[in-house]
């Protein structure tokens, strides 16, 4: 294997990545607030799905961002309504909110687009560009160092930097700012956060709101970076990924970034069977790699290899007074 | 206190439910420029209208029972199994293996083989996330999540890799012998002089699956394990007192579950008489609505499971003769699952004060 198909790999590592990230992110705020998540890839696949089809209609991948991450927004309120204020159980609002987006987006793409499902390919100005960082062109014939440049660092999506100055951005408000403070201790200790007088309903609203924000972006770089348009059940189980990324992380926005990447990496392998089995040696069979982060889950929440121990108040429905 | 009498908490919440989850149906039908009524008419005539219609619908609701009490079992433990879906699938396995390995002269000694086969495959499915669950502490949901997708990939790699005749592209196994072939509802209707249609693939699983409502109430509210299962999912606490080992309770609860959702496969698999990928098509997951629906008890898991083989059915039928896609049925399942899983307060907590408000004279 040379160089450059390593450098190829670790782009598709990144591209791959990317909503995977988002999601985590997304889950990890809203999970270290108290609120299990597991709807996350309903939000994806309905992200994905209103940014392509408003961005086919309105021709501006920029009115497709706001209906998508909208979109994710607004099943996050449900899965709000039902965890927080009618003291549901999580885990099956979460449920029903994948089926809900699975059901939803297949029957309003087929009323509106008569296409099986699916939305029209997006052109130019429908989808997020490419981006060349400066310089790139001149350094690609530098060996390495600007080979990396150019190929691995250069020429994502608008989405894909985003996503990753999210992780900076998720660990400094979650651990160097009040509002985080008190957000992990609602996730911990809600009665010892409404003693301090703090609203734990509104504090948790807001950890949901934010990973509407965040699960939107990442279902919009699904339909309008990563591909150019909406397929039916896009997301493909990015969504449950993200959220064994999560715990492989143990709920930590750096280590999210790391998880993110090696399960990228997993799925950037499937493409390129030759590769694997050039490097080790025997054929490694496609449908082992597609199970690996799942395989790797499961082994980590056994407690085999480090122990994965979440929120204390995770999943609990939050009552005042008993 | 109980603010709601007993009949209000078991039929008349859940009706409620359903009721919202269906009028908010009617309108996402609305929303997409179709008509609801016509919807629903076609709905039941593609399935009342002849028996191929009937017979459809109670062999998707046989899944459906055969999940729904899987799913059902272990809410009666407060387990939440979502790996349904996985289990039904390994189930699947296990009754193609057993089909294809043994030779079995007739279905009469084939059923209760194959029967054996598909909960031994499902329940081995369940039980590493249960021992986990109970020796690890690790979170059965996630788990068993995470076992649906291992499993999809695990069949894939059988099938295509393994199980798949010489020469063939087709990813399924090859046909299962003659020995295994299931009597249809037209052969069992026939023989006493009823006619039914001989297009429908129910079959006589679908007594087995009344059979399996009728051992499930026994075992849960007549036999001292079912009494330790409902005793853990009241309160831990309690049941540790008691001397209610919470280990084997989590590990007998979820081989129970697994077992029913692979005994699912002597439907699905063995009378279509080869596997399939995607044989399961997501009853795994129907059977969350059913057992939710159905309030856990057999009985309201069995009309769930009609219900929803009606909405399939339905389904299909619509998705023939108008604009709206079979994908209708996802967004009923899941507004049923809201509406009387998640948003169950949202209709308790008024009916609560309307009782209050109704007994005040009395008291």
């Amino acid at each position: 294997m040379d160089f450059l198909t390593l450098l190829q790999i670790l782009d598709t590592t990144v591209r791959l990545a990317t909503p995977l990230l988002f999601a985590c992110l997304a889950g990890l705020v809203s999970e270290r607030a108290g609120i299990f998540d597991i709807g996350l890839e309903g939000k994806l696949l309905a992200a994905a799905f209103f940014s392509a089809a408003v961005a086919a209609v309105s021709g501006s991948v920029w009115v497709g961002l706001l209906a998508g991450v909208g979109a994710s927004l607004a099943f996050s309120l449900i899965h709000g309504l039902a965890s927080i204020t009618f003291r549901g159980n999580q885990l099956i609002s979460g449920v029903a909110i994948n089926f809900l987006a699975a059901g939803l987006t297949v029957l309003i793409a087929q009323s509106w687009f008569q296409q099986g499902g699916r939305t029209p390919s997006l052109g130019d100005g429908e989808r997020f560009q490419e981006i060349t960082l400066p310089f790139a062109n001149m350094f690609e014939g530098l060996p390495y160092i600007g080979q990396s440049y150019a190929e691995l660092f250069s020429g994502h999506s608008l989405l894909v930097y985003v996503g990753f100055l999210t992780v900076p951005l998720v660990w400094w408000v979650l651990f160097r700012t009040r509002f985080g403070l008190r957000l992990r201790a609602v996730g911990e200790n809600p009665a010892a956060v409404d003693t301090a007088g703090i609203s734990v309903v509104r504090l948790r609203y807001s950890a949901i709101v934010i990973c509407g924000v965040l699960c939107g972006l990442g279902g919009v770089y699904l339909a309008t970076g990563l591909q150019a348009g909406f397929v039916k059940d896009m997301s493909s189980g990015r969504g449950f990924i993200a959220l064994a990324a999560l715990i492989f992380a143990k709920w930590r926005p750096w280590y999210a970034l790391f998880a993110c990447l090696l399960f990228g990496f997993f799925q950037a392998l499937s493409f390129r069977p030759d590769v694997v089995e050039a490097v080790v040696g025997t054929e490694i069979p496609g449908p082992f790699l597609d199970a690996l982060p799942y395989i790797l889950t499961v082994v980590i929440l056994a407690g085999f290899v480090g122990k994965a121990i979440p929120p204390r108040a995770g999943g609990e429905p939050y009552v005042k007074e008993r | 206190m109980d603010v709601i009498p007993k009949w209000a908490d078991a039929i008349l919440i859940p009706l409620i439910s359903i009721i919202l989850a269906f009028i908010i149906s009617a309108l996402v039908i609305l929303a997409i420029g179709e008509d609801p009524v016509r919807a629903l008419q076609l709905m039941v005539q593609g399935t009342f209208g002849n028996s191929a219609g009937i017979g459809f619908m109670l062999f998707y609701a046989t899944n459906f029972i055969f999940t729904g009490l899987a799913v059902a079992i272990a809410f009666h433990a407060r387990l939440f199994n979502i790996g349904g879906e996985g289990q039904a699938m390994l189930g699947g396995l296990g009754v193609a293996l057993v089909c294809l390995s043994l030779p079995l002269p007739h279905w009469t000694i084939a059923l209760p083989v194959a029967l054996i086969g598909g909960a031994l495959f499902g329940a081995l499915w369940a039980l590493i996330p249960a021992y986990l669950q109970a020796k690890r502490g690790s979170h059965i949901v996630i788990t068993t999540i995470m076992f649906n997708f291992i499993a999809s990939a695990l069949l894939v790699y059988l099938l295509v890799e393994v199980l798949k005749p010489a020469g063939s592209m087709d990813p399924a196994t090859p046909r299962f012998p003659e020995g295994t072939h299931l009597p249809r509802m037209s052969d069992i209707l026939g023989a006493i002089g009823i006619p039914f249609s001989d297009a429908a693939p129910v079959n006589v699983s679908f007594f087995i699956a009344l059979l399996a409502c009728f051992l499930f109430w026994l075992l849960v509210w007549r036999t001292r394990l079912g009494y330790e299962i409902r005793a853990y999912g009241h309160s831990e606490t309690a049941a540790l007192y008691a001397g209610i080992s919470p280990t084997k309770i989590i590990i007998v609860a979820m081989l129970i579950s697994g077992g029913l959702a692979g005994c699912m496969a002597i439907n699905n698999v063995m009378a279509a008489e080869r596997l399939v990928l995607n044989s399961v098509e997501g009853a795994g997951f129907i059977g969350i609505a059913v057992a939710l629906m159905g309030r856990s008890h057999p009985v309201g898991v069995l009309l769930a499971a009609l219900l929803f083989g009606f909405l399939v059915q339905g389904g299909a039928e619509i998705d023939f003769w108008t604009n709206i896609p079979r994908e209708l049925i996802i967004v009923i399942q899941a507004l049923v699952i809201l509406f009387t899983g998640a948003l169950d307060n949202m209709v308790r907590m008024p009916l609560e004060r309307l009782f209050l408000m109704f007994r005040k004279p009395e008291a």
